[in-house]
């Protein structure tokens, strides 16, 4: 068989290494060496890794077309997840580490604070694509209607990078960083629809 | 499998060896791509605690000063209070400051004090260090809402200043930190305007709290808490106590100051730790203090109202924030 053909491995391998960073998360916590604001660094690794795979995600259309890396596309579902579990840990440690589970404070804190608001829609908006995820409920919906639904990932992918921008002090780097790389990806898929458009 | 039977026996790998190859990539792709994700959380990771380099101050004069900490109230330790820094011009990220700020050069070291003063002069390290001392257990409350207990070592700005004598027209005090981008090559990219500039009103910082500190833990400064000599204000959100300070000057208006330049509606002149009035993308009633689970109410001042709500009577707190 070969690499392009072993869905098994890939999908072993992407398991793996994305459940490597929260793995390493885990074993630094435990031993103590999450620094010395460990809400504040799981906070904020587990927002930018949802950002990673997220991005991810809306790098497999493009690598297909340009690259012709089909192999990717079963793949993609279990990439969204692991985005999905990023936002359910960084969720977790706001709701502990920063509203100290006093859950009846968050409606208020959503409210007041634009950056929450945009954080929680964009995490609300990830769920029922989270519950659409498998195989059963492709074909329940309909592969057309399914995919429809899942575009919501560039809503998700765009109000996630405003989250981030908004919550930083002075140093823009890295929300930056992510804002080009979503711009990139919507970017083209923008184009190739326009050039489609235009050739029919 | 027409087409492969034309190729000569010699040439079609063994099955074992087509295995073992296999097996090869496998294990060399397995290895290279955990490595990468390890080696990528790894390069974001908080990194290792830093040990003291400093050395002892000799010219403490008072014993340790009882501090007036609630009795639930720890002082933080060394690693936490050296390891976790707000310092833009080395690094955005807290705990890299420590590394990247590991080859700053503090010394030799000047203090220029001039302005609107009788006697401008500038003062060399070695004068500051052999300033008497005191020692002062501080709480540190930063405006990003967190907070530590930090056993400083220094002196009263108010002595500093009775050695300049402020003329009497002399309302504020402005500082300025050293800035120079070849010591501090990621200064470029930190967002706000550099040299870092503070301001005090002349009655807060003649304010017998308020303190130059030259040194932690009865050792002098690390360089990421702003070695060699800077200002500590445990009133005022930690931002106002500007780091490694290169310049006072006297002056009869309010000077300047790097956050409220970068972001006047979050930033205010004053500053004051107030739980009643939010950051307004952050509420500043609690606050996580370093080292705790959990978070602990935030005091009027930091706790230090009964030394200093008399500098603000009848002053809106919401207005001058």
């Amino acid at each position: 068989m070969t690499f392009t053909a072993d869905s098994r491995f890939h999908r072993q391998l992407i398991v793996f290494n994305g459940l490597l960073p929260s793995l390493l998360m885990a074993v630094d916590g435990w031993r103590g060496k999450l620094g010395a604001n460990p809400v504040e660094f799981v906070t904020r690794a587990t927002g930018v890794l949802t950002l990673v795979f997220l991005v991810l995600t809306l790098l497999v259309t493009p690598l297909r077309k340009l690259m012709g890396w089909n192999w990717l596309l079963k793949q993609r579902r279990l990439i969204g997840l692991y985005a999905f579990y990023y936002s359910v840990a960084h969720l977790l440690t706001y709701l502990v580490g920063d509203r100290d589970w006093q859950i009846l404070t968050v409606a208020a804190d959503v409210v007041k604070r634009p950056f929450i608001a945009v954080g929680m829609l964009s995490f609300l908006l990830m769920v029922p694509l989270a519950v659409t995820s498998t195989n059963a409920m492709i074909k329940r919906m309909g592969g057309k209607r399914w995919a429809q639904l899942h575009r919501l990932t560039y809503l998700i992918t765009i109000g996630g990078v405003i989250h981030y921008y908004l919550i930083v002090k002075s140093d823009i780097t890295y929300p930056l960083f992510f804002a080009v790389l979503t711009a990139l990806l919507l970017g083209y898929r923008l184009w190739m629809s326009l050039a489609k458009a235009k050739s029919n | 499998m027409s087409g492969s039977s034309k190729i000569p026996s010699s040439e079609i790998t063994p099955e074992e060896t087509f295995l073992n190859r296999r097996f090869f990539m496998k294990s060399a792709i397995w290895a290279g791509s955990s490595v990468a994700t390890a080696g990528l959380y790894r390069a974001f990771a908080p990194r290792p605690e830093v040990a003291s380099v400093g050395s002892v101050i000799t010219s403490v004069a008072e014993p340790a000063v009882q501090s007036v900490l609630a009795a639930d109230e720890k002082i933080n330790s060394f690693g936490e209070i050296a390891g976790y820094n707000n310092y833009y011009e080395f690094s955005t990220d807290k705990s890299e400051v420590a590394d990247k700020a590991r080859n700053f050069v503090t010394n030799p070291w000047a203090v220029e004090v001039g302005g609107l003063v009788q006697s401008p002069r500038t003062f060399d390290l070695e004068e500051l260090l052999k300033m008497e001392s005191v020692e002062r257990t501080y709480r540190f409350r930063c405006v990003e809402g967190w907070s530590m207990v930090i056993p400083w070592v220094g002196f009263p700005l108010a002595k500093l200043l009775a050695k300049v004598q402020p003329m009497s027209q002399a309302t504020h005090v402005a500082f300025e930190t050293y800035y120079d981008l070849k010591q501090m090559p990621d200064a470029g990219s930190a967002g706000i305007d550099l040299p870092y500039v503070e301001g005090l009103r002349l009655d807060e910082a003649m304010h017998p709290l308020t303190l130059m500190a030259t040194g932690l833990y009865g050792k002098t400064l690390p360089n990421q808490n702003g070695a060699p000599i800077r200002l500590v204000v445990p009133w005022k959100y930690g931002f106002k106590s500007i780091k490694s300070v290169v310049k006072i000057t006297l002056t009869d208006k309010e000077p300047p100051t790097t956050w409220n330049l970068a972001n006047p509606r979050e930033y205010g002149f004053y500053s004051n730790v107030n739980p009643t009035v939010d950051h307004p993308r952050w509420s500043q009633a609690r606050e996580r203090r370093i080292g705790e689970s959990g978070t602990r109410e935030t005091f009027m001042f930091n706790g230090y109202a009964e030394q200093v709500a008399s500098l603000y009577a009848g002053m809106d707190l919401r207005t001058h924030f």
